[in-house]
Formats: C-alpha cells, structure tokens, sequence
C-alpha cells in the first residue's frame, strides 16, 4: 500500500515540484498516473522508490515509513517494488535470463531459486523461448516484456512502470497493457504512469490526474480527456 | 530469499568483469605497474642509500685509551664491563705493543722509530657502536668508565652520517607517501572509468533492492585481482631493471665505492610489499571510484 500525505518536495534550485498530494493506493489496486511533462508524476516516482526525500509531508510505501527510513533499509524497501522504464534498461551484454538473474542475486536469491523462478516469469510474460537471446536481437515490445519480468521476478507486491509503452506502436503497447493488467488480476498492486490517452480510456481503471504539482482529478474507472498532455 | 554473504558470486563476477572490461582492466593493471615500479625504484635506491650509509656508520669507531698505570691484565679486565655499556656492538682490545706495531707499519726504514719502547703507547679498545645516533651517550658512559683515560672518535663525522641519514629517510618517506596518493587516485579515475560504463548496471541493482555491499563486493574483488596482477607484473619487471642497473654500477665501479643490495637477498620484503601495495591500490581505487556510483 502507498500512502502520501500533503507531500511537498522543493528541489536545490528552487522547483517546486510538488504543492500538497494526498494519494493512497490500496494492495491490489490498478492505477494510472497521468499528467503533462513536468507537472510532478516521475517526482511521485521518485519519492516512493527512495531516490529523493520528500520537502514536507508524510509517505508510507508497503509498509516503510519513508519519512525516517534509514539508508541501510531503502534496499529491503525497494524489494517490495519492481520498477518498469519507458526505456527498458536492461543490461545489452547479458542474455534475457542473465538480465532477470542479475536481479534475483542482488536481493540473495538461491541458483535453485533462479531455477524455479526465471523460466516462470519469461513464460508469463511469453519469451520462455528466448532465454538465451540478448536484448538487441529482440523487438522493442519483446525488451519490455523482458523488462516486466525483470520487475516481475522478486515477486514484488507493487510495480511502478514509468511510461512502458512510450517507445512502442500501439499494437504492441496495447500487448503491453493487457499483459500489466494480467499481472494485476494475479495480485500485484500496478502504478503506470502514462501519456497514452487512449489505452488509458480504453482499460477504465482508476486515473489519477496530476498538473502543476497538485492532484487535479482521481476517478476509478475514470477517463483522461488528454488536453493537458 | 536474502542470503548475507555469497562469496562464490562475489568471485565469479569479480573475475568475469575483468575479462568483459578488457581494456579498462588492462589499463588499470597498466597504471598499478607504473605507480609501482615508481615507488619501488625510489625505495630500492633510499634503501640502497641506506645500506651504503650503514656500512659507513660501521667503520665509525670509539677508541677508549686505558690509564698509563694498568697492567695488561686490568687493561683486560675492562671489556666485560665495556661490553655491558648499551649501544656497544664490538669491543676489541689492543695492547701497547700492537697499537705500536700497528703505528710502525710502513715507518721500518725510518731510524728515528727503531728504538721506541713498548710502553710509548697505551693499552685501547676499539669500540663499535649499534647506533651512530646514541654515540655520545655511548663516549660518556665509556668516559666514565673507571681505568678509561680518554675517548677519542669522529664525533663531527657521525653527526655528519645522522644528518644525511634523517634527511634521505624523511624525503623518502615523504616522497613515498606522495607516489601512493597519486597512484591511488589514478587508480581511482582508471576504475572508475571502468565503473562509468556500468552505471546502468549499477543504478538497475540499486532499484531491484541490491544492498551497497553487494554492489560494491565484485569491484573490490576486482580491483584485489587488478592490483595483485598489476604486482607481480611490477616485481618481476622491477627485478629485471634492478639487475641491469647492478650490472651497469658494477662494470663502471672499478673502486668498488659504491655496493648495491642484492634483489635476491630482498625478494622476501619486497614481493609481499608489492602484493599488498598492489592490494591497497587495486581495492582502495575500487572503494573511491564506486562510491558515487551507489548514491543512487
């Protein structure tokens, strides 16, 4: 669960980023974050992964109070999280399942745990076939399936995917979609931030509006009418 | 699913990422070599310099002359207590007639000392001191010696050789000193170069919940394996140049003024000195190139 109450966040140079957002999203939830460029959504990301601390006001992710969290807990934190770029940022040198082992072994994972987990998730996400491929041989729907099952594989309770589908064709960003909300129907908590208007019309979830820093409109099974975009 | 420590890992990665950042490991292993053949020249001839000052400390001698009055058997009976006086490496005694016969040599054509009797000179002892820094403490405590009459020594040339000794001591230190900050800090900018090109990398275990500890482990195996590479490399070329440089002072050293260590006598200094300077370097310059990268 997230909780942000009246959180402000005014960066060194004297952006105010965020005036005051209240926002709670409850386990199991499917929500998008929509907004135009520079009204505070990846500032929201930023603050509920620990990059940056927030100026005034509370947060609780998943339990952690990230008011006082201490360094040393951010990673235990963020284990709770799995986290989607708009530009996959998976790793060219490794293989499809080298990129999600990578990050089973940074939290402590087993070989044996790999073993179980990796081929699950490609099968999940429909690469089970190209385990052995590198991301360059791959289309750049296939990279970011690669990408969610990376998020996927530690079995997060939340994923944040931060403009999945910018650098996709509809059709595949459309695929894309409808694999996130698959994943939710299974249980896990779904944050997207977007600026595609019609997938999220399309899929009816619950939409959250931000502009100007400030939380404009929060509607479940709401429409994004796209003028601010 | 967290495990504390995965050392195999840690390993297996450490080694891996030598071998896929070829050229960066190359050049650090480059830069080690030169910071170390740097500093392992410059030690070699402080050292060196230290020896040949060390021999000339051990030709400084004390002479304690006993009373005109003693026979020889008092004049003997002196060394035990001479012996007992801290910092008096060797003691050796010369009767009347040997320091007499020591003062002839090469005086036997001259009549004026053909008739000289033994008892022209006095009984001595010869005294050999640890450390050239505590001989004056040492001439006093012979001085004070009852039967000792006078001590004579080259007090103005060994505070001559203390001089040079401290001043070579304190610029070798210091110069040491400098040549391991620098060669960290290249050591450094190499890694980190090397570490720049896996910031992607890096950034992407940090938000998948990596601790800084498991991030930071495979680099400082690495730069163990880089900086004891970047070692032995050194030693062995380090060894090559000392022998041709032994060769060339010798050929050219007809006098024999100058004596040179020899490498083999020092391998077992020198080749744990490099492998663990190697080590400090190699893991020191991982520790300050990553540091930056984990803020994230």
């Amino acid at each position: 669960m997230i909780r942000l109450i009246d959180v402000h966040k005014e960066y060194d140079n004297g952006t105010k980023a965020l005036k005051g957002i209240d926002l709670r999203i409850d386990d199991g939830e499917f929500v998008f974050l929509v907004g135009p460029s520079g009204s505070g959504k990846s500032t929201v990301i930023k603050l509920i992964t620990g990059e940056i601390a927030a100026t005034e006001g509370k947060l609780m992710v998943n339990g952690y109070n990230l008011n006082n969290i201490s360094g040393r807990q951010i990673p235990y934190m963020r284990r709770t999280l799995g986290i989607i770029f708009q530009d996959f940022r998976l790793i060219e040198k490794k293989t499809v399942y080298e990129n999600l082992a990578f990050v089973m072994r940074a939290i402590g994972a087993s070989p044996k745990e790999l073993k179980r987990r990796i081929p699950y998730v490609l099968e999940l996400v429909g690469l089970d076939e190209k385990a052995k491929q590198y991301p360059g041989q791959l289309s750049g729907g296939e990279q970011q399936r690669v990408a969610i099952a990376r998020a996927l594989v530690n079995n997060p309770s939340m994923i944040i995917a931060d403009e999945p589908t910018g650098n996709l064709d509809p059709q595949r960003s459309l695929e894309i979609m409808m694999l996130l909300e698959r994943i939710n129907e299974l249980g896990t908590t779904m944050l997207v931030v977007t600026h595609e208007r019609a997938l999220v019309n399309r899929f009816a979830k619950r939409v959250v509006a931000i502009e100007d820093g400030r939380i404009i409109s929060d509607e479940t099974g709401g429409y994004y009418n796209g003028e601010t975009i | 699913m967290a495990r504390r420590f995965n050392t195999g890992y840690y390993i297996s990665e450490g080694f891996h990422s030598i071998f896929t950042h070829g050229f960066m490991s190359f050049a650090a292993v480059c830069m080690t070599v030169a910071c170390l053949l740097i500093m392992g020249s410059f030690s070699l001839v402080a050292l060196n310099l230290e020896h040949m000052l060390g021999d000339l400390e051990a030709e400084n001698e004390l002479i304690a002359y006993v009373e005109e009055d003693y026979t020889e058997e008092q004049a003997r009976a002196l060394q035990s207590s001479l012996e007992a006086i801290p910092n008096v490496s060797n003691v050796t005694f010369m009767t009347r007639r040997e320091a007499l016969d020591a003062f002839l040599e090469g005086h036997e054509d001259n009549p004026l000392y053909n008739e000289l009797p033994d008892e022209t000179l006095r009984d001595r002892y010869h005294i050999h001191v640890d450390d050239i820094e505590l001989m004056a403490k040492t001439w006093s405590a012979v001085e004070s010696l009852e039967g000792v009459a006078l001590v004579r020594g080259a007090m103005k040339v060994a505070q001559g050789f203390i001089m040079v000794r401290n001043i070579a001591t304190g610029v070798a230190i210091a110069l040491i000193a400098m040549l391991v900050l620098i060669s960290l800090f290249i050591i450094a900018n190499t890694i980190k170069l090397a570490t720049f090109y896996r910031r992607e990398e890096i950034a992407i275990m940090k938000m998948c919940g990596a601790t800084n500890a498991f991030v930071r482990w495979p680099f400082v195996v690495e730069g163990m394996l880089l900086g004891l590479c970047g070692a032995l490399v050194a030693f062995f070329l380090q060894w090559g140049l000392y022998e041709a440089v032994a060769r060339v002072v010798v050929q050219g050293n007809g006098l024999s003024l100058v004596t040179m260590v020899s490498f083999t006598t020092m391998i077992r200094y020198i080749l744990p000195a490099f492998c663990g300077a190697g080590l400090i370097i190699g893991v020191g310059g991982s520790l300050l190139a990553i540091r930056k990268f984990l803020q994230v």
